[in-house]
């Protein structure tokens, strides 16, 4: 009998992520550093793992490099396989042609035969822009009851935020009888979480009619479900309720960076039930100083801390020198704030160094938004960067 | 340039240095320094000097060290060819398991004629060194010698401990003095040395043949005019677990940032991947001068420890000069000084325990007080 596998995920990670400017200059969404020592796609992969799906392709396409580096051979996760495990799939030159993923949809039907040679009954479509805990197999068995053909995980918005996202109509049941994308009046709150299970066959049915399609965007949420619905395929809502949000925008990922913090926190990633799993950083213990302050904030492996460290996040390997303060603030990994240096409702990248007497950012409350470094910096001494400010070059003074 | 060379990490031979925390374990596999074991000193100055194949001889006890290793995947050591070999006893003509170093070496020689490299590295698990073994390899080349030792000068030695070392000018070796009554300077043998595989091979056929027991009394001692060999002296940070005293003393050092510098400034000690999360400070949490692993919530305050992975430490509780291993819950209210906890030890509410620098008081694993 041919080997096979009941469900394949598919994770589309080949996002920019343009709103969150100089955080992905060089990298690609899903990569971008999360919680101290996580990345933002370590939650859908900890997800799969954690669900019973060893079976993975990342669709790759924007500046993948760290990426691929990052996912490696799957070990992190679990995922390195004889049969199955975790792959990254660029675009590539095929016999006939060779193409950029034109949309979510064609990215997938690209990758036709990467699904197929495992023979799945099911497909999960993921993304890489979201933080948040779900057992991918409990969805699974509500699409396998309810015999759909497709089913998409959904869960409740503030209504005045619905227009932002696909909104399903749905029968008590759960059964879709209307999807509207971004709808200016919507008539639910039930959002899409751009979390889809199809049976097999049928996605590969409306993924070739869809390819052929000139006048289709090739997307799942405006192309492949409004026609699937309207062909009359059976299509069931998966209530989520728990965390999940979106870190596609500076203001978000700061937020849910903060969701961590505290000792009953919005988001709890030390849960041992359902453990979140990343390449983890070789360093020793964190050093807290003689004359440190360290209150309620997470600190990773490798961190320096002699001076003050408030409502913030510090990535490993860390340094935050006597007299310098770090408040309400996501600091990735290697930077250096150095002596009487402060940064404050800033969100800083990796291996910046923030020189003595710098001040970064204005206090969150003041009116002015998130300052924001990208990686690699150096923040002259004495220098000012103004709240809301996103610098992403070497910053000597005005 | 790397040079061919397989080592062999003996896991159990000092076991009784530290009976407290070796009672469940290897001395290989005890923990130190909040997030590693006594062996991934050894293992990654092996793996760091290009060493891809590393037997470990165990005895007993060894279960813990098994699941630390695992495919030997975090110190980069499951390869294909060689990687970690564990070397669980083996005898051909009695029952019981070795009793000496020449009888376990005797007992690998099966493993070692199987390699093929020129060289063999041969370390115990009571250092904490961060060294580079292809200095001392080539120092072990350009002596032309048979084996070389590698020792470090001890300012204040106290112990009649271990092995001492007389080199002359050249290096040489010219005495040995094993467990000797001596104080203050000392050139301390570190339990590392070096020679070629053949070499090794022959002196261990030579020794069964003549009926020897002991690799340092009757192949050393005996042989120092006859064998070539040479003292490397190590310079760098090093710090040897021979007492639960010393235990204490030297896992202290680590808060001291030129040790730390020395060890981990490269960032390349290798250890088991828990995936634990980032640790937390809540608010109105006190920390100063300490080190906080992975995984750990410090609610209270904490001066001068070194918390192990996953280590909670509640309310009100105040825990000074201590050593707390990995999974301990501390409650609330509790007061603690100079106290090392093994692993998975719960302290309830309230509860006030001291011990003093030379006598830490010690918590057995998985006790609830």
């Amino acid at each position: 009998m041919r080997r096979k596998k009941e469900c394949v995920a598919m994770l589309l990670a080949g996002g920019q992520g343009s709103r969150l400017y100089a955080l992905t200059n060089n990298i690609a969404k899903p990569a971008v550093a999360f919680g101290a020592k996580y990345r933002i796609i370590d939650f859908p992969l900890s997800n799969c793992i954690n669900s019973g799906i060893d079976t993975v392709g990342v669709l790759t396409q924007y500046e993948p490099l760290e990426l691929n580096e990052y996912i490696g051979n799957g070990q992190p996760w679990d995922l390195d396989r004889a049969f199955g495990g975790v792959h990254i799939l660029s675009p590539y030159q095929a016999k006939k042609k060779s193409s950029w993923f034109e949309g979510t949809a064609n990215a997938i039907y690209q990758n036709m035969h990467f699904m197929q040679k495992y023979n799945p009954d099911y497909v999960l479509i993921l993304s890489g822009d979201h933080i948040y805990k779900m057992d991918y197999a409990a969805m699974l068995r509500t699409h396998k009851e309810t015999g759909a053909d497709c089913t998409i995980a959904a869960i409740e918005v503030p209504m005045k935020e619905a227009s932002r996202f696909g909104i399903l109509n749905t029968r008590e049941n759960g059964e879709i009888y209307e999807f509207e994308e971004k709808p200016k009046q919507p008539k639910s709150n039930l959002a899409s979480m751009g979390i889809y299970i199809f049976t097999a066959a049928k996605l590969y049915k409306y993924l070739a009619e869809d390819d052929a399609d000139p006048n289709s965007e090739k997307d799942f949420g405006k192309n492949i479900l409004p026609k699937m619905l309207a062909a009359g395929e059976k299509m069931y809502s998966y209530r989520f309720s728990g965390y999940w949000k979106d870190v596609g925008t500076i203001s978000s990922l700061w937020e849910s960076n903060m969701d961590l913090l505290g000792s009953n926190p919005v988001f709890d990633v030390s849960d041992a039930d359902w453990k979140i799993h990343s390449r983890n950083p070789l360093a020793p213990p964190e050093y807290v100083g003689d004359k440190a302050i360290v209150q309620n904030s997470m600190v990773a492996l490798g961190c320096e801390i002699e001076g003050t460290v408030q409502n913030s996040v510090l990535a490993s390997n860390v340094v935050v020198e006597e007299g310098a303060v770090v408040k309400d603030s996501v600091i990735m990994a290697g930077t250096v704030v150095k002596a009487g240096a402060q940064v404050v409702y800033s969100i800083v990248d990796e291996n910046v160094t923030v020189e003595s007497g710098a001040s970064v950012g204005e206090e969150k409350g003041s009116g002015a938004g998130i300052a924001v470094l990208g990686r690699d910096i150096v923040i002259a001494a004495g220098t000012k960067i103004a709240g809301g400010k996103i610098v992403d070059k070497d910053y000597k003074g005005d | 340039m790397a040079y061919s060379a397989v080592g062999v990490i003996f896991s159990n031979i000092h076991d009784d240095n530290v009976s407290e925390l070796s009672r469940h374990r290897t001395m290989a596999s005890i923990p130190y320094g909040g997030r590693y074991r006594l062996i991934d000193f050894a293992l990654s100055n092996m793996v760091n000097s290009g060493i891809d194949t590393v037997g470990i001889v165990t005895k007993n006890n060894y279960q813990s060290l098994i699941d630390h290793l695992g495919s030997g995947k975090d110190w980069d050591l499951a390869r294909k060819d060689g990687g970690i070999i564990l070397l669980p006893p083996y005898s051909d003509e009695t029952d019981a398991p070795y009793k000496s170093r020449l009888e376990a070496l005797k007992g690998v020689t099966g493993f070692l004629n199987r390699r093929n490299e020129q060289y063999v590295v041969i370390s115990d698990c009571d250092g904490i060194a961060r060294m580079d073994i292809s200095d001392i390899l080539r120092y072990h080349e350009e002596k032309g010698a048979d084996i070389t030792m590698v020792y470090h000068r001890e300012k204040d030695a106290e112990s009649s401990y271990y092995m001492t070392l007389s080199p002359d000018k050249t290096g040489r070796i010219t005495g040995i003095k094993i467990n000797p009554r001596i104080e203050g300077e000392i050139d301390l043998y570190v339990n590392f040395m070096v020679m070629s595989r053949e070499f090794l091979i022959n002196i261990i056929q030579d020794a069964v043949t003549r009926g020897y027991s002991s690799f340092g009394r009757d192949i050393l001692t005996k042989n120092l005019d006859t064998l070539k060999i040479y003292g490397y002296e190590f310079t760098g940070y090093y710090a040897c677990i021979s007492s639960m005293q010393k235990y204490y003393l030297h896992s202290m050092e680590l808060l001291d940032r030129k040790v730390r510098e020395e060890l981990f400034g490269a960032r390349d000690i290798y250890t088991k991947v828990r995936d634990s999360a980032p640790s937390k400070y809540v608010e109105g949490a006190v920390v100063k001068n300490s080190l906080i692993s992975d995984g750990c919530l410090v609610e209270g305050t904490v001066e001068n420890c070194i918390l192990f992975r996953g280590v909670k430490v509640g309310k009100g509780s105040v825990v000074r000069n201590s050593i707390i291993m990995q999974d301990t819950v501390i409650e609330s209210g509790v007061r603690l000084d100079c106290v090392i906890t093994d692993k998975n030890v719960v302290i309830r509410d309230r509860r006030n325990l001291a011990g003093c620098p030379a006598l830490p008081y010690f918590i057995g694993k998985g006790r609830m007080l």
